[in-house]
């Protein structure tokens, strides 16, 4: 009796685990060739989707082995993370620096990956801009307009989000200039700014969906690239408002050193990232809104973005390790805001 | 665990039916593998923080306030699901009606229909620019975006747990004691609520017990429906989320098993009443 | 439930007691006045209707918006189908490994009485209960680089969490308990004098199941597995956690719906949605077929 019980045991886990290993099995078997994992974060589905297949031809005419190119897309600090936790990715194309830093304070990248290509390896950059309904009702034209009563704004968490910790930067710097180093006055601003928001979604993409699939609040404080989107999808519906000052969005790329190590990939992956400064590709990224980093090429798009704004940059903030600390990390300043 | 109920099997001596040994070692096995040692990676990735940050982690403000919705929230979507799902018990086991299997195979949706889905059209149907949103808006009362909005997705994915845990017991309910009753002259309400519900009771408790819990954990569609404002419409999952993405383990887990140490409390806490209550019956 | 009585009979309210002789003769059940019967019918249907009819609307028509071609495009899709395969089989795995599951765990709770039966009940019932975020999270804490398997499992080149087997593990996980609730009850309130009885005749632990207690617990069983088959197909936060939304090779139904919602592609959003209301409907239409074959 005892020894039929233990056998049944026995027979169930081994019949479980052969279910899961044989699936395990299956889905490692399937990787013919070179496999190149690129985890983004959301706004730039649509430029990678045209990049990969610019890149392929590319390496192909280089005479470079074959190589399939998978996508991830979601929210910036949730891909790191999930980079962290043991996704394969090859290479990061996320938001912000501060997310990469994360991935590399967790020893998969190494470090000086910010010099390891051109402009603190971000090929391209954006800005922070408000999109609103056609019309402009509110008439919105700068940063103290959102603190007016009866303005309702969109913007993501930035605890949650990458996109929004730009949005809440390029808010303070602006109200910085307005009241010099009157650091309580700026939070004032913050704050009223913080009380008009009706929705804080977590990431930039449901902030947008927020604000055009569903209707809500007057103005979208999003990534310029974004709101040129939504215009491309509903060009009768929306405006896009440039401020007097934003912040110059970096978005960061790197290779995941030890995956790629790991997958032998280190080469493709390298050229991958490297191509990105290419004239085409540089192109291709100005044509999905993005601003080319290349001086020469963004020119070519000066009809297209408003070249004048003043930009500040991350640096102005003492780099994303000092400005997380500062600003969003639990107690700092954003949590000040919200604590009354 | 294992070693105490072979003691207690030994000392009560030889069952007469037999498999007890065997469907103990499947049931043991799998809970194990499956579940249980899954769970132990909270216990650790927590026990990180030492004691006194683990408390301040799940006492702070904003963590507690996010408690606070999800579980009122999550209450009053539970009760909703209690009284509308007694009814439609009811009405699917008392009463013949043309599309009464329609009626009755739609209450499995909310299953089937991943929360993401639930949590857009919701929100589409229920914000100020929705079909039925729009009506409310009228009336000065805001859906989606709020806590109502909050308990409107609770509630849906709710549903199912209370008419199907009551309908099987109302289908085998004798209805002896009911006739008896009326032919003691008594009311059709007081018949309902003194005969037939004190029967349901058990059942009724427990599906309140599952959407309740369900609704305290639930994520992928509230926070398409709640606007995510901190102390106001963040839910309890939700913060869980947002320490994630800062990269903080520790934290998200400390709210994480204080979550689970609350529904686990809450489905033991139904169990028992719903064991106490059959032994009571059958006594 | 199955027998007809005469919708004719009719009791008027019994205050003083006097019922006739004549009318207690009838069943006295199915006496309730139109009124109550038509308005209790009529809460459901509203209920139902703004809860569930009306959203499920809203996904057919989103999902028709831009025409039948536009929808069979988004259907047919290279990655919805392989994401529609990827759903299929962790389905089919969480229904086989959790009705292996719930007829034991059934059959142990309700045959036999031990010491910690409550505790066990209430563990089984965690994945109910539990945040499908923190399901997720569960195993991303056991299997990923950063659990505490993580380094044997990479040593022995196994991947389980952002590959098939951890969306796999975490559809087993959510639906872990559903046909263990649905036999558990019935199960208990059968009783174990027949198994007793059968046993004390000599037969032995198969044939009783087989023989005594499957044939009470077959509708229960599959309305179980039905139960399980929806929930696994629509099971949408622990696989998100857990399962990198790499497309065409983790992404299920609901993963790749939400990713064509936020590629700003709602109607294909919403076709793909239809996709999975219509295989639950198709599954509680083969539910109905089989409880009418059952009368």
């Amino acid at each position: 009796m005892k020894k039929r019980v233990i056998a049944w045991i026995l027979g169930t886990a081994m019949a479980a685990s052969v279910v899961l290993t044989g699936c395990g099995g299956s889905s490692e078997n399937s990787s013919a060739g070179l496999e190149l994992l690129n985890v983004s974060y959301d706004p730039t589905r649509e430029f990678y989707a045209k990049y990969n297949e610019m890149f392929l031809e590319h390496w192909k005419g280089e005479g470079g082995e074959d190589v399939t190119i998978t996508q991830s897309h979601g929210g910036s600090g949730s891909q790191a993370r999930s980079v962290i936790e043991g996704n394969e990715a090859d290479v990061v194309t996320l938001a912000l620096a501060h997310d990469v830093t994360a991935i590399e304070e967790a020893g998969l990248i190494d470090s000086g990956w910010l010099d390891e290509f051109d402009r603190d390896s971000s090929p391209y950059t954006s800005t922070i801009v408000f999109l609103v309904r056609k019309g402009n009702e509110k008439n919105i034209q700068d940063w103290d307009d959102l603190v007016k009563d009866g303005v309702e704004v969109i913007t993501p968490n930035p605890k949650s989000s990458g996109g929004a910790c730009w949005n809440f930067l390029a808010a303070w710097a602006y109200q910085q200039e307005q009241d010099g180093d009157n650091e309580e006055a700026t939070k004032a601003f913050m704050k009223k700014l913080y009380e008009n928001v009706l929705v804080l979604d977590s990431g930039a993409r449901g902030a947008t969906n927020t604000f055009v699939e569903n209707g809500q609040g007057d103005v979208l404080i999003a990534w310029e690239n974004e709101a040129y989107l939504s215009m491309e999808e509903y060009p009768d519906d929306y405006e896009i408002v440039t401020p007097s000052v934003s912040i110059l969005a970096q978005p960061s790329v790197a290779v995941v050193d030890s995956n790629a190590k790991e997958h032998g990939s280190e080469e493709a992956a390298k050229a991958y990232l490297e191509y990105l400064y290419s004239d085409e590709a540089q192109r291709l990224a100005g044509e999905n809104y993005y601003r080319p980093s290349s001086e020469e090429i963004l020119q070519e798009f000066s009809d297209q973005f408003n070249l004048d704004m003043n930009l500040v940059t991350i640096d102005d903030f003492g780099g994303w390790d000092e400005a997380y600390q500062t600003f969003f990390d639990d107690g700092a300043v954003f949590d000040e805001i919200y604590s009354e | 665990m294992d070693a105490q109920i072979v003691k207690v099997k030994n000392k009560k001596g030889v069952r007469v039916i037999p498999g007890f040994g065997l469907s103990l070692g499947v049931t043991l096995a799998m809970l194990g593998c499956l579940v249980l040692i899954p769970l132990v990676s909270i216990f650790l990735s927590a026990a990180q923080l030492s004691f006194g940050d683990f408390i301040e982690v799940v006492t702070s403000r904003q963590v507690v306030s996010g408690y606070m919705v999800s579980l009122s929230c999550a209450f009053l979507a539970a009760l909703v699901n209690a009284a509308f799902g007694t009814v439609l018990a009811w009405v699917l086991v008392r009463y013949d009606f043309p599309g009464k299997r329609l009626m009755d195979g739609l209450i499995e949706l909310p299953f089937a229909l991943p929360t993401a889905v639930a949590g857009i059209s919701l929100t589409y149907l229920y914000s100020d620019q929705g079909w039925i949103g729009s009506l409310f808006d009228k009336i000065g009362i805001k859906i989606a975006y709020t806590r109502i909005g909050i308990t409107i997705a609770m509630v849906f994915v709710g549903i199912p747990f209370v008419v199907r845990a009551v309908q099987p017991v109302l289908e085998k309910l004798d209805r002896q004691y009911e006739e008896a009753a009326m032919m003691l002259g008594a009311s059709k309400l007081y018949t309902f609520f003194r005969v037939i519900l004190p029967e349901l009771f058990p059942a009724l408790l427990a599906g309140f017990g599952l959407a309740f819990a369900r609704g305290i954990g639930e994520y992928g569609s509230v926070v398409f429906i709640a606007g995510n404002i901190p102390y106001k419409t963040q839910i309890a999952p939700l913060l869980i989320m947002t320490k994630l993405e800062q990269y903080k383990y520790a934290d998200a887990t400390a709210i994480a098993l204080v979550l689970l140490l609350l529904s686990f409390l809450l489905m033991f806490l139904i169990n028992s009443i719903q064991i106490y209550m059959q032994k009571f019956s059958k006594a | 439930m199955s027998e007809k009585t005469k919708k004719a009979y009719e009791t008027e309210e019994t205050a003083d007691g006097l019922h006739s002789i004549q009318k207690v003769i009838e069943p006295p059940h199915e006496s309730s006045r139109p009124i109550i019967k038509y308005l209790l019918i009529g809460v459901c249907v509203l209920f139902l209707a703004v809860m569930l009819v009306i959203p499920l609307i809203v996904v057919a028509v989103n999902a028709f918006s831009d025409g039948w071609a536009a929808y069979q495009k988004a259907v047919m899709d290279e990655y919805t189908l392989k994401a529609l395969w990827l759903t299929l089989l962790a389905t089919v795995s969480a229904v086989v490994v959790n009705t292996i599951f719930g007829i034991f765990a059934a059959y142990l709770l309700s045959k036999f009485y031990f010491k910690g039966r409550q505790v066990l009940a209430t563990l089984i019932d965690i994945p109910f209960s539990i945040s499908p975020v923190i399901a997720g999270l569960v195993f991303i804490l056991t299997f990923g680089n950063i659990g505490w398997m993580g380094d044997f499992l990479k040593a022995h080149d196994i991947k389980i969490v952002f590959a098939v087997p951890g969306v796999i593990l975490a559809t087993i996980f959510v639906t872990f308990p559903f046909v263990f609730r649905e036999l558990f009850p019935v199960m208990n309130a059968q009783g174990k004098d027949e198994e007793e009885a059968a046993a004390l005749m000599g037969a032995n632990g198969f044939t009783i199941f087989r023989r005594i207690t499957f044939p009470h617990i077959k509708w229960a069983l599959l309305y179980g597995v039905i139960l399980c088959t929806a929930r696994a197909m629509g099971e949408f936060g622990a696989v998100s956690v857990i399962s990198g939304h790499l497309r065409g090779k983790t992404n299920t139904l609901p993963l790749h719906v939400e990713i064509l919602y936020n590629e700003f592609n709602t109607t294909a959003a919403f076709a793909v949605s239809s996709l999975l209301v219509i295989l639950a409907v198709l599954i509680l239409i083969a539910r109905n077929i089989v409880e009418w074959k059952k009368k």
